[in-house]
Formats: C-alpha cells, sequence, structure tokens
C-alpha cells in the first residue's frame, strides 16, 4: 500500500514553542499577504528604530534621528551587517527653568543590522535630512536579481 | 547648555494619537514627544518631528489652545518593497492649553533637524505702581 505523505513537518517534542512561532509566521504572511504590505512585525527593541526597504539594485535603511548632527552620527559596514551607532544629546535650559513636561529623550546608541544579501561595502551613502536618515546601501552584483531568457 | 548623556536610548514605538476630529486624509496620526520647560519670562517647547518640513507644519495659538501640526510625506521611492518595518509615518498632533499669557507677536518657532523650538514669551506684567498716600 502506497501511502503518501503530506508535507507534514516532523515536529518533536524539543520546543513546544518552535509550533506558536511557526503559527505567527503563518499569520505574519496572511496579513502580509491580506494587506499588501508587511504587517507591523514585532520591533527588535533597539533605538533607533529602522525600516529596511530594497528595490532592484538598493537596500535603503531608515531611521528617525530628529536632533542629530552628522557629527554625532557613526555609519560603518562589514560583510552584510550595517552598525548605526551615536549620540544624541538634547539642550538643557539653566537651573532657573522648571520643566512642564520632559519626554525627549537623551543618550547613546549603536545598533547593528544584518541585511538579507550581500552588499556593495564601499559605495554606501548616507544622507540626514530633516532629522531622518536614509542609508542607500548598493546590493552586489551577485544578489541583484537576473533576468533568465527562455531560449 | 548641552548636556552629556551617557545613558544608551530606549528604542520607544511611536504613540498613536485619537485625532481632533475625523480626519479626511488617510493615514495615521502621531503624538509628537515633547520637553516644556517655563522660565519666568517665557515658556519654551521642544518637540520632536521628524521628517516635518517647515512648510507642512502649523502651529496654531487661539484662545490660549496651542496646536500643532505637522505633516510627513511617505519615505518611500515607488519602486521600493518593504522588508522589515519598525516605524511608520503619519501625521504629528498636539495640543496644549496654556495657562499663561502669551504675547503673540513675539512668538519665534524654528525647525532643525526635525526638531521644532518655540519661544512663547509671556506678556509682561504691568510694573507695580506705588501709590503714595499724601496726608492732607
Amino acid at each position: 500500500m502506497i501511502v503518501r505523505r503530506f508535507n507534514i513537518p516532523t515536529v518533536g517534542w524539543r520546543s513546544a514553542f518552535e509550533d506558536l512561532e511557526r503559527t505567527r509566521r503563518d499569520m505574519d504572511r496572511m496579513f502580509h499577504h491580506v494587506l499588501g504590505r508587511a504587517y507591523r512585525p514585532e520591533t527588535a527593541g533597539v533605538f533607533p528604530l529602522i525600516n529596511l526597504t530594497e528595490n532592484k539594485d538598493n537596500y535603503f535603511v531608515r531611521a528617525e534621528l530628529p536632533g542629530l548632527k552628522a557629527e554625532g552620527l557613526n555609519i560603518s559596514a562589514t560583510g552584510r551587517n550595517l552598525i548605526l551607532s551615536g549620540e544624541r544629546k538634547i539642550s538643557f535650559k539653566g537651573d532657573d527653568a522648571n520643566y512642564h513636561r520632559r519626554e525627549r529623550g537623551a543618550g547613546s546608541f549603536n545598533r547593528i543590522i544584518a541585511l538579507p544579501g550581500d552588499i556593495e561595502v564601499d559605495q554606501v551613502e548616507a544622507g540626514l535630512v530633516d532629522g531622518v536618515l536614509t542609508v542607500t546601501i548598493p546590493k552586489a552584483e551577485a544578489a541583484k536579481p537576473k533576468q533568465i531568457t527562455v531560449k | 547648555m548641552t548636556e552629556t548623556a551617557t545613558k544608551e536610548l530606549q528604542a520607544k514605538e511611536k504613540m498613536e494619537a485619537a485625532p481632533p476630529a475625523e480626519q479626511t486624509k488617510p493615514g495615521k496620526v502621531f503624538t509628537p514627544a515633547v520637553d516644556i520647560f517655563e522660565t519666568e519670562k517665557e515658556l519654551t517647547l521642544l518637540a520632536d518631528l521628524p521628517g516635518v518640513k517647515t512648510e507642512h507644519l502649523t502651529i496654531d495659538l487661539s484662545d490660549d489652545v496651542l496646536t500643532l501640526v505637522g505633516e510627513v510625506k511617505p519615505f518611500e521611492g515607488p519602486d521600493e518593497e518593504d522588508l522589515l518595518i519598525e516605524y511608520e509615518v503619519g501625521t504629528y498632533y498636539r495640543q496644549f492649553t496654556l495657562s499663561e499669557l502669551i504675547d503673540q507677536n513675539k512668538i519665534d518657532a524654528q525647525l532643525n533637524d526635525g526638531v521644532l523650538r518655540l519661544h512663547l514669551p509671556k506678556v509682561e506684567k504691568a510694573t507695580p505702581r506705588k501709590i503714595t498716600v499724601k496726608a492732607g
């Protein structure tokens, strides 16, 4: 008798959460499908929060860094990783001022972002406009999509 | 003037604001983080408005209510696809009721690198007059 095995994942009892994780990913994919864009995933919990997008030739990393000057920011790229670090300072009024609200944060940050493909490390460009950082990262030749002609 | 901060910055998700009235334009509304401090002479407000350009920022003060509205255009190019979205953009909106009388003519606003600095000078109080009582 031939038993057709469907694509049943061989789930052991190694981790009870593995199943949950898979369900969560499935849900994400479903939302992605319905909304036509990435469903808001949980964040990495590291400052700054980033948006990563791509087109044919580049990856784009964007982050909101209001009040940061270019001097206060360090960006480096190694292998497939992009490292953003810096310090945000906020002006502090003298002792004669009393605060009504104090919500803006100051401090240092370090974040490493793993990109999904190989990049041209030497050609990474960054711009800081109106407090929004945009890093343009050219994809390595091998990572770009290739059009295949059918003969 | 500047404070050297050594602590680590925490990742904070943007707070969605309840808009004052139903929006006619689609998109999300967020509450910007602000610092407000007061001296004897003036009130200073600092607001984080990343991505807002000068021409898209509206500051309005009427009947002691200060309203800030900043619009942000979508950041993406038309041919880009999302890989990871940790923050969203939309309109910044926040209102404050001011308890002090503000001299409307002397309000000064600057928007640099996505940070708004708003100076709201208080109305100068009438200088107290000394009344001398003459003996008659």
